[in-house]
């Protein structure tokens, strides 16, 4: 399959950023396109230099370039100045390893992270001369087959795409490989039609051509029902279970150009048990897998040593909680002095035992800032929320923080929570008030700074707060209003209070992907022939040029975001399944309402989730017991010859 | 009290080592600070015991010598000191750090530093640029470029991020010559030594002053390469930067006492604090 390259090389010196689209970054791949049965285009729907960090995708692209019957390369959203420059020069979306046009293989994969994501996807279809409709596509075309989180609920896109995958991909990405090496080495039986047949009948993919969604007179669903035999009713979400069998990234991509994140990262754990009601990766990623203390030093030493980041961030939804966590980063810590590699870890457990961490990995390093999440403003809130931080706590912990030489800490909250009254969000206020009070004191000087960064909440599918009313931009809006004033009323404690936040009206869109069914298609493909480009951006995203598109294609926003759904309505996503139980998603979300508060099942007993008897499995929880030994770190290629 | 780092200060340089490195092919449009990034994780996956700056947050000790090759521009002669903290072979530190940078940035040349030399800085005051010109008749580039020459003053306007701003494309030029490509057909080959003044002079200016003293607008963009950096002598012709070092003997006090021309602004792009 030939490069675009030469086409597109004389464009590249007109756009911004040009080291985007060449590739070549180190550890990347271009393997022999004749050589192999399957070739993957994998995407993520938005700028080069959020995507390319993208662990799921860089996991994936290794996995599938190991196999010899299949290859991977990437693809991104271009920006508008290179979209304008593919059109008037007739050349089609492209992968940036070999250059080769998206439409030429045989699966494009997107993973969507977010749903701001869905109107990247159509450029890219149709830069790469994919119909948008999954319907009008033919043999030529490749498999559109969607991943990420916002696939646990694909329904609004459902036109678009072919299949989803739900929950972790490693091993799904080979079984859909293996399945389609099959069938093409058989001559391609069937068509399109077959070998989404074959994957639907597989268990692990949705296909929602094969699935039909009734409604009521009243617009609710009223069932969602296959439409061939043999393909299940539900669809259920994917699990790798042992994280210690699939070290991925091996070798992490390294980018020439500037990425969102400037380090490497090793996930430390996947799951979480703590049972935030708002979030949704906590209830989707369940059960809690942890990767050994051991397998975590392996590939923080073999990925510092293949890509030669100076920093290395151990992710998870709370990193923390690794049951090993201490003897980690001790372990790293020791290992890495006087290498001036620094590690990270996303601090947001409003606890002491998170302060120490956090000493223990900067050690040598500059304290600048610490990250607390407590998300509610009131005690109260964060009962609803379930979690459960109380206000002396919170104090406790910044005074520790700000007592040991972190002279900044970022407080993060939400607005527009469930039961939510202006009350709770203006106690936000003198909570920061209080924080400088007593971050003076500990810190023994005035330069002490906080910073109260809030956004809008979006109730999404497989939380307990998916019933919920989501609140209207105009009163998150209003509220926001209310604890800037709040917080400057205070005049010496507010010069010391930073305050970020994000307006209530791209949330409100991101509400109506996130909990949309299928009729939402139409608003995005509306809003995306309107000129919509990169809604995550807030320079590119235009709130007016949704609600138009929404109301010329008839759809109500308000009826999927703001309104309250009952027990017993059929919901869009109703046939996929994350494992979660859904009578307990409504006993939790009962008890949100009546601020009664869930332990973390990882320290107490099980409180019937649903997902481990529905996988037959168990968290997968330490402690090993292994220690991180010190290992030598300087090489001896380079030692001094005499 | 603000903290302190714990323990000793970093160690102290050991070696210095200057290097001459290219841009080639599609990585010529990493920016300068795309390559500073690339170089240093180079510099950690190859193991080269870099000396670093004390304090909380300490850089390795690399600076960037002569003007940056634009983004999107080759080059085959970019400069650039390091210090090490313990004395390596720098024939082995060439071979494994060139293997250790990304195809397209390759490590071309690595001399060590001797005690007593002079700066590097004070021996690049120009550059020289080869730039094929595809769809160009080489008579049209010739008669464009007569008449630039011919011109005192050519002013060009350029976008920059702080606005738009003029200058001056036809004083920096030193010298210039047009040709045919070889073996093809309507490619011109223009050739360029120009003076390294602030603000920079770039070939993207040269065009922009052709197309405004004689129109000349090629149909795709011109592809420029850096050829050298040096010193201009008395015949218009650039001296090799990195010749005294290479040359073992030279006694340091001669190397460091020549003679240097005046009112020429050397630019020293990008280099990292030193302290």
């Amino acid at each position: 399959m030939e490069s675009v390259f030469p086409l597109l090389e004389p464009l590249l010196p007109r756009v911004q950023k040009p080291i985007q689209y060449v590739g070549g970054e180190l550890n990347s791949t271009v393997k022999d396109w004749d050589a192999v049965t399957v070739r993957w285009a994998l995407m993520y729907p938005d700028a080069y230099e959020v995507g390319l960090p993208n662990q799921g995708v860089m996991i994936l692209y290794e996995l599938l370039n190991e196999r010899p019957d299949a290859l991977a390369e990437r693809t991104y959203a271009v920006w508008p100045d290179l979209e304008a420059l593919l059109r008037e020069h007739g050349i089609p979306q492209f992968t940036v390893d070999g250059h080769r046009p998206v439409g030429a293989f045989d699966v494009l994969g997107v993973s969507f992270a977010t749903e701001l994501g869905y109107t990247n996807m159509l450029t890219a279809l149709d830069l790469a001369g994919i119909p948008l409709s999954a319907a009008d596509r033919g043999p030529q075309h490749p498999l559109v087959i969607a991943g990420g989180h916002a696939a646990f609920n694909p329904e609004p896109i459902a036109e678009f795409i072919d299949a989803a995958v739900l929950g972790d991909g490693e091993e799904a990405a080979g079984e859909i490989t293996s399945l389609i090496a099959e069938w093409k080495d058989a001559g391609s039986p069937g068509g399109r039609e077959e070998i989404l047949y074959r994957l639907a009948r597989s268990g692990g993919v949705y296909v929602p051509r094969f699935y039909d969604v009734d409604y009521l007179p009243d617009g609710r669903i009223q069932r969602v029902v296959p439409n061939r035999t043999g393909v299940p009713h539900r669809v259920h979400k994917r699990t790798v279970m042992d994280l210690d069998g699939w070290p991925y990234p091996k070798q992490p991509l390294v980018p020439l150009a500037e990425s969102v994140h400037e380090r490497m990262s090793v996930e430390i754990f996947r799951g979480c048990t703590r049972g935030c009601r708002f979030c949704q990766a906590g209830m989707i990623t369940r059960p809690v897998r942890e990767r050994s203390i051991t397998g975590i030093g392996e590939m923080v030493q073999r990925g510092l040593d293949s890509t030669g980041f100076e920093e290395v961030g151990l992710l998870s939804l709370s990193s923390a909680d690794h049951s090993e966590i201490a003897d980690i980063t001790r372990g790293l810590a020791d290992r890495y002095e006087g290498t001036n590699t620094s590690l990270s870890l996303p601090s947001t457990r409003v606890d002491a035992f998170n302060v120490d961490l956090a000493n223990e990995l900067s050690r040598n390093g500059r304290r600048s800032g610490l990250t607390f999440a407590p998300e509610g403003g009131s005690e109260r809130l964060r009962r609803v929320i379930n979690k459960m931080v109380s206000r002396e706590d919170l104090i406790r912990t910044v005074s520790t923080a700000y007592a040991s030489g972190w002279r900044q800490v970022k407080l993060y909250f939400m607005c527009g929570l469930p039961t939510e009254t202006d009350e709770d969000v203006l106690e936000i206020a003198s909570m920061a008030h209080e924080v400088i009070r007593a971050g003076r004191a500990a810190a023994g000087t005035r330069d002490v700074r906080c910073t109260v960064s809030i956004g809008a909440f979006v109730p999404k599918p497989h939380t307990p707060f998916q019933w919920a009313a989501q609140a209207a931009p105009d009163v998150v809006d209003a509220r926001l209003r209310k604890l800037r004033d709040a917080i400057q009323a205070e005049r010496s404690l507010g010069r010391a209070i930073g305050f970020r936040y994000h307006d209530g009206q791209p949330s409100l869109v991101e509400g109506l992907l996130s909990r949309g069914d299928r009729r939402v298609a139409a608003v995005i493909r509306r809003v995306w022939a309107d000129g919509a480009r990169f809604d995550g951006w807030s320079e590119h995203f235009s709130y007016s040029r949704w609600m138009d598109a929404a109301a010329a294609v008839g759809v109500d926003v308000g009826w999927y975001t703001t309104r309250e759904r009952g027990e017993n309505e059929v919901l869009p996503w109703d046939h996929l399944d994350s494992g979660l139980d859904k009578e307990w998603l409504w006993a939790d979300w009962q008890d949100a309402l009546s601020e009664e508060e869930q332990d973390d099942c990882r320290w107490t007993p099980c409180f019937d989730c649903g997902v481990c008897p529905g996988m037959g499995t168990e968290i997968q929880v330490g402690p090993t017991g292994q220690t991180l030994l010190p290992m030598p770190t300087v090489r001896p290629a380079l030692a001094s010859s005499g | 009290m603000a903290r302190q780092p714990e323990g000793p200060p970093p160690p102290p340089v050991a070696q210095r080592v200057r290097m001459r490195y290219a841009k080639r092919g599609r990585l010529r449009f990493t920016s300068h600070r795309d390559f500073t990034r690339a170089f240093e994780r180079a510099l950690r996956r190859a193991g080269v015991p870099m000396a670093y700056s004390a304090g909380f947050t300490p850089h390795p000790k690399i600076s960037y010598v002569g003007s940056v090759a634009p983004t999107g521009v080759a080059s085959e002669a970019e400069y650039l000191e390091v210090g090490l903290a313990s004395v390596v072979d720098v024939d082995r530190l060439r071979a494994v750090l060139d293997v250790s940078l990304p195809d397209g940035l390759d490590l071309l040349e690595c001399v060590e530093v001797r005690a007593g030399s002079d700066a590097l800085a004070d021996r690049i005051d120009a550059s020289a640029w080869r730039i094929e010109l595809p769809g160009v008749a080489p008579a049209d580039l010739a008669a464009a470029l007569d008449t630039f020459l011919a011109t005192e003053r050519v002013e060009v306007e350029r976008l920059t991020k702080a606005g738009r701003k003029q200058l001056d494309a036809r004083a920096a030029v030193v010298g210039a010559s047009a040709s045919a490509a070889p073996g093809q057909d309507g490619c011109a080959i223009l050739e360029l030594v120009v003076r390294q003044v602030t603000p920079a002079v770039r070939p993207d200016d040269v065009f922009a002053a052709l197309r405004a003293v004689a129109g000349l607008v090629p149909a795709v963009p011109p592809r420029a390469i850096r050829l050298a950096q040096g010193r201009l002598d008395g015949g218009g012709r650039l001296t090799d930067p990195l010749a005294p070092d290479r040359a073992a003997d030279i006694p340091a006090t001669e190397a460091a006492g020549g003679p240097r021309p005046e009112g020429q602004a050397v630019p020293s792009v990008g280099s990292t604090p030193s302290g």
